[in-house]
């Protein structure tokens, strides 16, 4: 795919993302200007898109898209749910043109073609007068109507004369008139040679020609002038929009060198005027007019006394020109960067950290004040580097967010439920590539919310519910992470089905005692669902396990809470970033471990007392508690005096017994090789500035591990001594 | 009546005009009836339409006939493009499509 094909899809897609939100939009509120205008831009946009890469196929479909929604704007026709609906399907369907321009679409040729007809079957009863558009034929762009009875008033005139010099200089009127006609239909063309002098001064190789022309089309003025951009010096050219006044046409005719009453005829032969208007217009004109001459004119205004531009033109070129202006304004603030580029800034700044940290070491084993000093600083710079490099990566979690206004909305239709999607914490920030990878999670979500959580309006009404569900998606971040949490207020999830279901399926034992927190777990064992149905939304019992696995993989967790009657939460948990992190430095064994930091909560002394305990008593609190050198099996002597660094996670706490407390660092994660994978409570590894490896501890897995290890010694008790 | 007739071979461009213009207002000198045969002009441009338009107001201006008796499909594509077929008033073959 060349690169102005890639611009392409990038900006179409945003483009539809922005036509599908304001679409939403417009269906709660359908007399919105403003929403009206920008879906307008948007599908305008993407049409001048598509023409600029020559890609017939979306242009077309979106001109005819564009035509319907013009009207729309005009008011000729009303916002209604079906149109919503229709003008949604169109957005899908310009998405998978688009996607199908760009090499990268799912469907068949066929597929797509079937799809164009019938939308644009739909699309024609929302034509001008009714009119059906016809289906465009797959090499020719543009979109062909059947022409309907003289429409004159839906006419652009255009009045040129051209040039003497025109023929000389290779440049045929012909050729542009043939051109105009690519832009639509040509009602009426009257030639003019009036100008042409007699025999004998006649000049063979100079042009008197002159056309008065009535152009159907639904193109803007500037497309017409454009065709004569060659010749736009030589000529004298007039273009009145559709539906222009009498008196415009008027003004024309007598700024034009042919005789009056003769042009007036050719303006009633093209279908400009009717006699009586002309003949009304003439009369109104012989009245002199006011005798004040024009003091400083805008340039607007000459234009338009010069029937170079009309004055509604005048004030559409002004606002056009504000929206241009603001719109460079906004693209000036955003740069596309390709994200390998960033990425290896990240790169960079990872060894920057590192090699910073060794400067900073030496500088301590030297004992040299002012190199400390300097060190220090540079430290400080490095980390604002650091913090500002990871930013870059970073997007607000809203965008991902709002997509699913169209699924609730979509969904709620096919299953005839009625559902508020309520969005808080949108400007919750999170590294892109997590963004990216997080989508298809949510939307499983999501859409077990709407299928399975939320009941339909009368059982909902019957229980004493609004009918009207809602389903929350809220963000925030808590302690380095991002919580994303996904709410409903249904029927909450069925424990005594979950379990049924999976001992059917052989997943837990019949006579397991199983606590509320784990039976909702079983919902992400693979193959269980408990839906009596499968609908095209979910119920086949893939995707909750999926959802697990890819937040694993993303170093996430999901936990579920479920009351009946009540609703279901479902709240995931996952790292900021994939890069870098502030780490608390321990050593145990001689061997150093990093400790996120923001897991970090405070770091005691170990009491003696409670050497052999896998748990031990904070002010009161009793919490569980891991030793490092047990766990990992790390040789040597335990020193006389051990450090507990307390740790929270999700909620819990628990103590990380180590040797010794070596301060705080920054850890530039370097991921552990697949061998390693599934080695529990190791995160990744980073190198310090020695130069010494350390593992990165992974909290979550320790605090299970220890409350795992704890149970076990409950249900055994023999073993706590042995 | 004193008719005359003349065929063109030449194209009726830009190119040819001004050889063109001297012959077209020598045939109308001719003849009261000025019959044109142009079926063997291949090429025609505005400057060759624009020169039968001339010559067709000398001949009405002179109180002749000048009448185009043959069109090329070059000649009558352009003619009828411009929507000059009915103030020419010569017959027409119209086209099947």
């Amino acid at each position: 795919m060349d690169e102005l094909k890639q611009v392409f899809l990038q900006e179409s897609n945003e483009q539809l993302d922005a036509l599908e939100t304001l679409l939403l939009e417009l269906e709660n509120r359908p007399d919105d200007e403003t929403t009206l205008n920008g879906i307008f831009r948007a599908a305008h946009t993407i049409k001048g898109a598509a023409g600029m890469v020559e890609c017939a196929a979306v242009e077309s479909f979106a001109h005819v898209v564009e035509n319907v929604l013009d009207r729309l704007r005009n008011h000729e026709i009303a916002v209604t749910t079906k149109l919503a609906a229709l003008m949604l399907g169109c957005t899908d369907h310009l998405r998978v043109l688009v996607a199908n321009e760009a090499g990268v679409a799912q469907v068949t040729i066929e597929w797509i073609e079937g799809q164009s007809a019938r939308l644009l079957t739909e699309l024609g009863e929302y034509g001008p007068g009714g009119q059906v558009f016809a289906t465009p034929k797959a090499s020719e762009s543009g979109v062909e109507r059947i022409p309907s009875n003289r429409s004159g008033h839906n006419c652009w005139h255009i009045s040129v004369r051209f040039g003497p010099d025109v023929l000389r200089q290779g440049m045929d009127p012909e050729n542009f008139l043939r051109f105009l006609e690519t832009l639509g239909n040509i009602q009426h063309m009257e030639t003019l040679a009036d100008v042409m002098p007699p025999a004998a001064e006649m000049d063979p190789e100079l042009c008197y020609l002159g056309f008065e022309i009535s152009l159907e089309s639904s193109v803007d003025k500037q497309a017409i002038e454009d065709i004569f951009a060659f010749v736009r010096d030589e000529c004298r050219l007039s273009i009145l929009p559709p539906n222009s006044k009498v008196a415009d046409y008027i003004e024309l005719i007598e700024s034009l060198p042919e005789d009056s009453l003769r042009l007036g005829e050719i303006l009633v032969r093209v279908g400009a005027l009717t006699a009586d208007e002309l003949a009304e217009g003439l009369r109104s004109q012989a009245v002199p007019a006011g005798a004040e001459p024009p003091e400083t004119l805008q340039i607007g205004e000459i234009l338009v006394a010069q029937q170079v531009v009309q004055p509604e033109l005048v004030a559409a070129a002004v606002a056009k020109q504000a929206q241009v202006s603001e719109k460079k304004a906004q693209d000036a603030k955003l740069i596309r960067v390709p994200a390998d580029k960033l990425d290896h800034l990240i790169n960079l700044v990872g060894e920057l950290v590192i090699a910073g940290a060794a400067t900073s070491l030496l500088a301590h084993t030297r004992r040299d004040g002012e190199l400390i000093e300097s060190s220090s600083l540079l430290t400080r710079l490095v980390e604002e580097i650091r913090d500002a490099s990871l930013q870059l990566r970073t997007v607000q979690i809203g965008e991902t967010f709002n997509r699913f206004h169209r699924l609730v909305r979509d969904a709620c239709k096919d299953l005839g439920k009625e559902v508020e999607l309520v969005i808080g914490g949108g400007e919750t920030e999170l590294d892109k590539s997590i963004v990216e990878k997080i989508g298809d999670p949510l939307m499983h979500l999501v859409r077990n919310s709407l299928d399975h959580g939320i009941e339909s309006p009368a059982v909902r009404e019957a229980a004493g519910k609004d009918p009207r569900g809602t389903l929350t998606l809220n963000a925030c971040h808590d302690a380095g992470n991002i919580v994303i949490e996904v709410a409903d207020d249904g029927a909450g999830l069925n424990r005594d089905k979950i379990l049924a279901k999976a001992i059917e399926r052989g997943l837990v034992e019949p006579e397991a005692h199983l606590s509320d927190r784990e039976v909702f777990d079983l919902i992400f064992a693979p193959g269980l669902s408990t839906a009596d149905q499968v609908t095209n939304l979910s119920g086949r019992g893939v995707g909750m396990d999926v959802v697990r696995r890819n937040l694993q993989a993303l170093r996430g967790t999901i936990t579920v809470d479920s009351s009946a009657g009540h609703g279901t939460r479902l709240t995931l948990r996952l790292p900021l970033t994939l890069a870098i992190i502030d780490g608390f430095l321990v050593v145990s064994g001689n061997r150093s471990y990093v400790i996120p930091l923001d897991a970090v909560v405070e770091c005691i002394e170990r009491p003696a007392s409670e050497h052999n305990r896998n748990y031990f008593n904070l002010r009161g609190q009793v919490l569980p508690s891991v030793c490092l050198r047990e766990s990992f099996g790390l040789p040597g002597e335990r020193p006389a005096r051990e450090s507990v660094v307390v740790v929270q996670y999700a909620g819990q706490r628990a103590g990380i017994v180590v040797d010794r407390l070596a301060g705080e660092l920054q850890a530039v994660i370097k991921p552990l090789g697949a061998i390693f994978r599934h080695i529990q409570g190791i995160g990744g590894s980073t190198i310090l500035g020695s130069g010494e490896v350390a593992l990165i501890l992974d909290i979550s897995a320790l605090i299970k591990i220890s409350g795992q290890a704890e149970q076990r010694l409950i249900a055994r008790p023999e073993l706590r001594n042995a | 009546m004193n008719v005359t007739r003349r065929a063109f071979t030449e194209d009726f461009t830009i190119y040819r005009a001004s050889e063109l213009k001297p012959r077209l207002l020598a045939a109308i000198g001719e003849g009261e009836r000025i019959e044109l045969d142009l079926a063997g002009v291949e090429r025609m441009d505005s400057a060759g339409c624009q020169l039968l338009i001339l010559a067709k107001r000398e001949a009405s201006a002179a109180g002749k006939t000048l009448a185009i008796v043959a069109h090329s499909p070059a000649v009558q594509s352009l003619i009828e493009f411009y929507n000059l077929a009915a103030w020419f008033g010569d017959p027409l073959v119209v086209s099947a499509e």
